[in-house]
């Protein structure tokens, strides 16, 4: 039955939501769309659309409501804010079920679950287990207590221990996203049927079961096509190429010469295809020398590639050694090339002993190589769990400081962020094209040169072109999403899983910190990408390599994470945003200026979410602008209005009803 | 009279090795001069008898060009009124900060009365943003005396003065308490001068001395008390209502008023006849009697601060011996707990926080990693900045005593229990947690006078031993008492700031500009130890006994220090003012507003109104009364993880109510909410420097929305006004600090806005040295460092 009625709000669903798009605000689930067939008229329904009209920001973003408490620190959304005692009594109402998605499943519900909150403590509750998530609700507590979490952020799920004397089993679920849940309930008496943690581990981790992701089952609709964000070829167009010095190349249309690379590549005009497929044959994964970023005066350009496949005898390729002179005559300017490897030269040094290797300084003339001293993806990993064994569930007062010391997670943030810093230093002070790369240049080196092009081009701090930027840097040049993240895959001890992708993030939101008018997009931007990327909702980070996407037919089969982003912007948009498109930013990496992402590592300690963000206070005087501003025009209009039928009589001016800025300047 | 202290400037500057002989000359000058001359002649003495012909020159460095040696003369800052050169040199080398090489700036190094003066030999370039933020009295390159720290020699050889003799190292280094570094070279310099002005600068700036030594004393005979200062929003602010200072009876009435309070105001020891330790004006329970004020001159009086709405309030006291036969502790606690429902809370903030010494100790060693020489050093201590920062303990110092503060505020607010705050002294750590009680219950604290007046009321008429603390005079007996008790609270002002922006009238950078001037030895604010103090000197320094004692500024006259548009700076443009309140803060402050932000939760019992009680039998709330005094008594709080944990879940519960910037605020103070004051610590410092970005960024964008809409509120009472008329007037610019600011937005502002302004570096970032020693020492778990990037088995190395 339950399924009937999603299934007909669904279709509804695809009619009206176009439709309805300007006057509502959107949400991710259906409440939406129960409020427009009132608005349309069905009177049936009237009960329920007082409480799913407000309940809309309840359930809307995913994670909203996720945590611990009513809401996370980053949701921005003005209405829970104005009115917690409207969404708490909301919540009191509403039944024991979440607001499910369209294709979303309830998979299993079990009464008399006990959630143990490590800040408020044992809660007895209903479980409800969809095949998108997990669903805990109590309902003792004023307002009542809401987990709702996506199955993909889940990581582990185990049984602790055996049954207690009170006959209760516990088990502990391990989070991506930098958490860990414990549950209890009554051991079952029937003990032919499944407890409601076999159900969840089977759904958590559709990949190992032989499910689908729910990625590929969801079909909500947005006004937006996410997956028309990217466009490789408006994109290099934007930067000015083909030139003079550059030309696209389709040899790897069908990814021959390269299976982990997008199909448009930017290689030297004077390099013909049969020359690059013999560079390939030097370079690890057949990862070349392609072009990323192009500075517009200098002509100076970002390259990025894998290592060289020196070996210990210091293999050389004359191919290689013409290509990278090429890339350097590409630009007038200098006469030199820099080689940044990301990794430390120990490691570049140990790589040697596995065919790979740097470029040594004798075989490629007038090039200078230089190492970043970044730590693998493992060193990375490890970092991640010592943090949240910091951060979670607790933070220790009185060693704060030391403790995060500890964890080196800012110390790599440092070195990522140096790096960068030296790449686009050289490119905008130096005027010199650099390269960029680690061993098989899809973890670091997308770190960097992804990094170096936020400081170099404002376009890649807008919201559109940050979305371009993950497309292109990530998504296209093969950043392992899916083994890096793992979705779906219960294997979590797997060593390819490294929070590189974060760690990129990170960077940025330090960067905002540093530049906070710098970007179009705000902290809650930030987090919804990393929640998303775990998610399983959307395509976007789905599959491995641009190759994999296009088989998987990820575009036609997922909804993409930027339609749902640019279908509403203004939630994502930075208010203090001023365009400054030329500047180049150089942040400071120092430690001093560092610090950790409160906002993501510790919002599910309900004592460091603030009351009020800031942001809060930003929008409205935006809005205040805006409000005003249509009210000078709507006056102009009227005035020219007026003088033109010469009328003298004064109207009751609309100016009364305005409040006074309660702002002091 | 005028003419002769002009003329004696010119003299003393000139022919410094004659001077003594002209001071016998000069009857004229005043005692004060006076003494200050007879100073320099001792030192010109001890200096060693130098006569030597000014044109012989030792120095040889060809960069000097011998051009430049007739404009000496012109070579002196502007002097202040009573400012008077003790000594100079030229051709000293003023080190540019930012890295290890020997580049600098050539140009003449001054000692005057006020300050260490460095004039450059290069024509100063007009900047337009330097101009916006000038302080008045001294400029980049001058240190008032008695804002050195310390004097280091070669080698990094700490002088302590007194001890040189004909010695001079060739290089000095100067660390100031507001954080500048500044290395000089006298090695250019003739030999006479060099040994002069070091042998200067080491006796005026370490050497003790007599308060009447300090420039306030010679600048306030010397300046008018009038100074106008004509638009400018800030002053406006101040002038339509002026800081109150506490130094009247009707002062501390008003106050005790505007809470409700219900205590005894006492004026008894108006002329300082209870006690000179005693503020000449203070409030009392009302059951304290005459016998009390005078048996123990001032020891164990509890003394007001603030009432909340409910009727209880918060007493401090010095110290009360326990062991004393008549009970005075009793007795003192009864009329406390008299004030308001028979109870009281006492806490011994000795017992609980750390002593003025552990403040001292800690923050020099948190200072250390901001007072920078070399940009090497800067990134070596890099590496180790979160455990450094843990292992000096200071901001763990500024947590504490924000937690006790919200453990008072918890008793008032929560419990409505009188609270008996003491100490030693009873004028540091309650000072400092008194104040904040009263930031985070009372609105009308975070205005901009609101803070002021707390100031006055807490520290300066609370008797806050200033002098002592920051030891301006170098006096031997008093290193031990020197501490920045001060600036801690001003600290922790900042963290409750910085979490809570816009509840708060002023800037982050009135914070900064306040702690520095507390340095600056001209304001009557900061000079002394307390009012008896402060009255005995002013009047005998008076030059005409008879009149009114000298008119000192106080710190409080900002127009001193700055002009009007860089006043604009203090305020903070996100401040929320409260609804519908036009007229001044004080009025329309209504104890009833208050009442709202008492917690209505479930989680707390609300407590009993005060009628209902009333016509209870009176025994019985004095049983309860007495019950609960001798509880507190018994155990002052040694329970200290079970009030953590009540904080705790007091703090909780604050949080889940709805913000309200003009009610009870608290500090978050779990880790990483306690954070390091940026703007104070890191302004100097050019590699940490944000070029076009930190707060500065965000304020002018803020400032620029705000003028826009107020821009268009204008022009829509116009359109309003006009509406028939059709009349399209030029628009008003609105010159506030917005367009102050937004106008210097094409400017690159840094983050160290408005302190440094990135003039002459290169726009180079700062690319740190020394990256990877720690992580390389410090060794992974297992040989993960060594392992390839693709996760495999088969791949480990």
């Amino acid at each position: 039955m339950r399924r009937n009625i999603l299934d007909s709000e669904y279709t509804v669903c695809h009619y009206t939501t176009v439709i309805q798009w300007k006057m509502l605000k959107y949400s991710l689930n259906l409440t939406g769309i129960r409020v427009t067939k009132v608005a349309m008229g069905d009177s049936s329904k009237s009960t329920s659309t007082s409480r799913s009209d407000r309940s809309t920001h309840a359930a809307k973003p995913t994670f909203a409501m996720s945590s611990d408490n009513v809401s996370i620190s980053t949701d921005f959304s003005p209405e829970l804010r104005g009115r917690p005692k409207a969404v708490a009594k909301v919540l009191r109402d509403s039944k024991e079920e979440p607001q499910l998605l369209p294709k979303e499943s309830v998979q299993d519900m079990a009464k008399d679950v006990t959630y143990i909150c490590p800040y408020i403590g044992a809660l007895r509750g209903t479980l409800t287990v969809t095949n998108y998530r997990l669903f805990f609700k109590c309902m003792d507590r004023e307002p009542a207590f809401v987990l709702d979490l996506p199955l993909g952020v889940v990581s582990r799920v185990e049984k602790i221990g055996g049954a207690s004397s009170r006959g209760e089993v516990s088990y502990g679920l391990a989070c991506k996203d930098i958490r860990n849940l414990r549950f209890a309930h009554k051991q079952m008496e029937d003990s032919l049927r499944k407890s409601i943690f076999e159900i969840l581990m089977k759904c958590a981790f559709p990949v190992s079961n032989g499910l689908t992701i729910f990625a590929f089952e969801y079909g909500q609709v947005y006004p937006e096509n996410g997956w028309k964000v990217y466009d490789a070829q408006a994109e290099y167009k934007r930067q000015g190429l083909p030139n003079e010095s550059w030309r696209i190349t389709k040899v790897n249309d069908h990814y021959e010469l390269c299976d982990t690379y997008p199909s448009t590549l930017v290689v030297p005009v004077n390099i013909p295809d049969e020359e690059l497929k013999r560079v390939a044959a030097f370079r690890a994964k057949g990862r070349i020398p392609v072009l990323s970023w192009i500075h517009p005066e200098s002509q100076a350009t970002v390259i990025r590639c894998s290592q060289p496949m020196v070996g210990v005898n210091g293999k050389r390729s004359k191919d290689d050694e013409k290509y990278l002179q090429t890339i350097m005559d590409a630009n007038a300017q200098s006469h030199k090339l820099f080689i940044f490897d990301a990794r430390p030269s120990v490691n570049a040094a140990a790589n040697k002993m596995k065919g790979g290797g740097y470029e040594s300084e004798d075989a490629y003339q007038n090039a200078e190589l230089v190492f970043l001293d970044i730590h693998n993806i493992h060193v990375m990993r490890e970092s991640l769990r010592k943090l949240k064994e910091v951060v979670y569930p607790n933070i220790e007062e009185s060693h704060w400081f030391s403790n995060l010391e500890s964890t080196h997670w800012l110390e790599h943030i440092k070195l990522i962020l140096a790096g960068a810093l030296r790449i686009a230093d050289k490119v905008e002070s130096g005027k010199t094209s650099v390269v960029v790369h680690c061993s098989d240049g899809w973890d670091r080196t997308a770190q960097l040169a992804s990094l170096a092009m936020v400081m170099l081009d404002g376009h890649y701090r807008t919201i559109r072109g940050f979305q371009v930027l993950l497309e292109k840097e990530w998504l296209s040049f093969g950043h392992r999403f899916q083994l890096r993240i793992g979705h779906g895959d219960k294997n979590h001890t797997d060593a390819d899983r490294s929070p590189v992708f974060l760690q990129f993030i990170d960077c940025v939101w330090q960067m905002t910190r540093q530049f906070p008018a710098a970007f179009e997009f705000n902290e809650y931007f930030l987090i919804t990408i990393l929640d998303h990327l775990y998610s399983c909702l959307f395509g976007t980070f789905m599959c491995n390599s641009e190759q994999q996407r296009v088989k998987e037919e990820l575009p036609k089969k997922t909804v993409s994470l930027w339609a749902y982003i640019n279908s509403q912007p203004e939630e994502f948009t930075n208010p203090l945003y001023v365009n400054y498109s030329n500047h180049v930013l150089f942040p400071v990496v120092s430690m001093r200026h560092l610090e950790l992402w409160v906002g993501y590592y510790i919002r599910w300690n309900p004592r460091m979410r603030p009351q009020e963000p800031v942001h809060q206070r930003y929008k409205e005087l935006l809005a205040k602008r805006a409000e005003l501003q249509k009210r000078v025009e709507e006056l102009q209009r009227e005035v020219t209005n007026r003088s033109a039928s010469s009328s003298s009589e004064r109207a009751g001016s609309p100016t009364r009803s305005i409040t006074p800025v309660q702002t002091f300047v | 009279m005028f003419d002769g202290r002009v003329l004696l400037k010119q003299v003393i500057l000139l022919f410094w090795p004659l001077i003594s002989t002209w001071v016998q000359g000069a009857e004229k000058i005043d005692s004060c001069q006076l003494q200050v001359l007879e100073m320099l002649s001792s030192l010109g003495s001890a200096g060693g008898k130098s006569a030597k012909p000014s044109f012989v020159s030792y120095v040889t460095p060809e960069e000097i060009k011998s051009e430049k040696e007739p404009s000496r003369k012109e070579k002196h800052p502007d002097l202040l009124p009573g400012e008077v050169v003790f000594c100079s040199a030229s051709t000293v080398l003023k080190y540019t900060q930012d890295d290890l090489s020997q580049r600098g700036v050539f140009g003449v190094l001054l000692c005057t009365n006020f300050r260490v003066s460095f004039v450059s030999d290069e024509e100063p370039t007009e900047e337009m943003v330097r101009t916006l933020f000038k302080n008045k009295l001294y400029g980049e390159n001058d240190i008032p005396l008695s804002c050195v720290d310390n004097i280091y020699g070669d080698k990094r050889k700490l002088i302590t003065g007194g001890l040189v003799k004909n010695k001079y190292p060739s290089k000095m280094i100067i660390h100031c308490k507001d954080l500048r570094v500044f290395q000089f070279s006298l090695s250019f310099s003739k030999e006479e001068d060099a040994k002069k002005i070091f042998q200067g600068i080491v006796h005026h700036c370490l050497e003790p001395k007599s308060l009447r030594c300090l420039f306030a004393f010679s600048y306030c005979e010397n300046t008018s008390p009038n100074r106008k200062c004509v638009g400018g929003l800030f002053t406006k602010l101040l002038r339509k209502k002026q800081t109150v200072m506490f130094d009247s009876v009707e002062d501390w009435t008003q106050d005790m008023k505007r809470t409700k309070g219900n205590c005894r105001v006492v004026s008894e020891n108006s002329n300082f006849e209870l006690s000179p330790k005693l503020p000449q004006y203070f409030i009392v329970p009302k059951n304290v009697s005459d016998e009390d004020l005078t048996k123990y001159q001032g020891k164990g009086l509890p003394m007001w601060c603030w009432s909340h709405h409910s009727g209880c309030a918060l007493f401090k006291t010095a110290s009360i011996p326990l062991v004393q036969e008549d009970n005075v502790c009793c007795r003192m606690l009864t009329a406390v707990a008299h004030n308001h429902l028979y109870s009281v809370k006492t806490e011994d903030l000795s017992d609980t926080l750390p002593t003025v010494q552990d403040i001292l100790l800690s923050y020099n060693k948190f200072k250390q990693f901001f007072l920078i020489d070399n940009t090497t050093e800067f990134w070596m201590s890099d590496m180790k900045w979160f455990s450094s920062l843990d292992n000096c303990g200071w901001l763990d110092i500024i947590r504490q005593c924000l937690q006790k503060a919200v453990e008072v505020v918890e008793s008032l607010e929560k419990e409505n229990t009188n609270v008996l705050i003491m100490e030693e002294g009873g004028s540091d750590l309650c000072c400092v947690v008194s104040s904040l009680v009263q930031l985070m219950l009372d609105p009308y604290y975070r205005t901009l006078l609101g803070f002021q007046s707390l100031v006055q009321k807490e520290w300066v008429a609370g008797g806050h031993a200033f002098l002592d603390r920051s030891n301006h005079l170098h006096l031997k007996d008093k290193v031990e008492s020197q501490s920045p008790v001060f600036l801690l609270f001003l600290e922790c002002v900042w963290q409750l700031q910085q979490q809570h922006g816009p509840a708060f009238q002023f800037s982050e950078t009135y914070l900064t500009v306040l702690s520095d001037s507390v340095h600056v030895p001209v304001f009557t604010t900061f000079l002394f130890n307390n009012d008896g103090h402060r009255d005995s000197l002013l009047r005998a320094e008076s030059p005409h006994t008879q009149r009114s004692p000298l008119n000192c500024p106080t710190v409080w006259d900002w127009s001193v220090q700055f002009d009007c548009k860089a006043q604009d700076l203090f305020t903070n443009p996100l401040y929320t003012e409260k609804p519908k309140q036009d007229t001044s803060v004080r009025k329309s402050y209504r104890p009833r507003h208050l009442r709202q932000l008492s917690l209505p939760s479930s989680a707390f019992k609300t407590p009993p109104k005060k009628g209902f009680f009333k016509d209870e039998a009176d025994n019985l709330k004095k049983i309860l009364g007495v019950k609960r005094l001798s509880r507190w008594m018994l155990s002052p709080s040694s329970d200290s993880p079970q009030t953590s944990s009540s904080v705790r879940e007091f703090y909780e519960a604050w949080q889940t109510k709805p913000l309200d910037y003009h009610g009870l605020l608290l500090p978050c103070l779990d880790g990483p909410s306690i954070r390091v004051w940026m703007q104070r610590y890191l302004r100097w410092i050019h590699d940490v420097q944000i070029l076009g970005g930190g707060p500065v960024a965000m304020l002018s964008k803020v400032s620029e929305i705000l003028g826009e809409v107020q821009e268009l509120q204008r022009q829509l009472d116009r359109h309003g006004c006009t509406l028939t008329s059709n009349h399209k007037g030029a628009r008003p610019r609105a010159k506030t600090a917005a367009a102050v600011i937004a106008a210097r937005s094409s400017v690159r502002l840094s983050s160290s806005f408005p302190f440094v302004t990135s003039r002459n570096w290169a726009f180079k970032p700062a690319i740190p040295t020394s990256l990877l020693q720690s992580l390389m020492v410090t060794g992974m778990p297992g040989n993960l460092a060594d392992r390839e990037d693709d996760g495999g088995p088969e791949s480990l190395v």
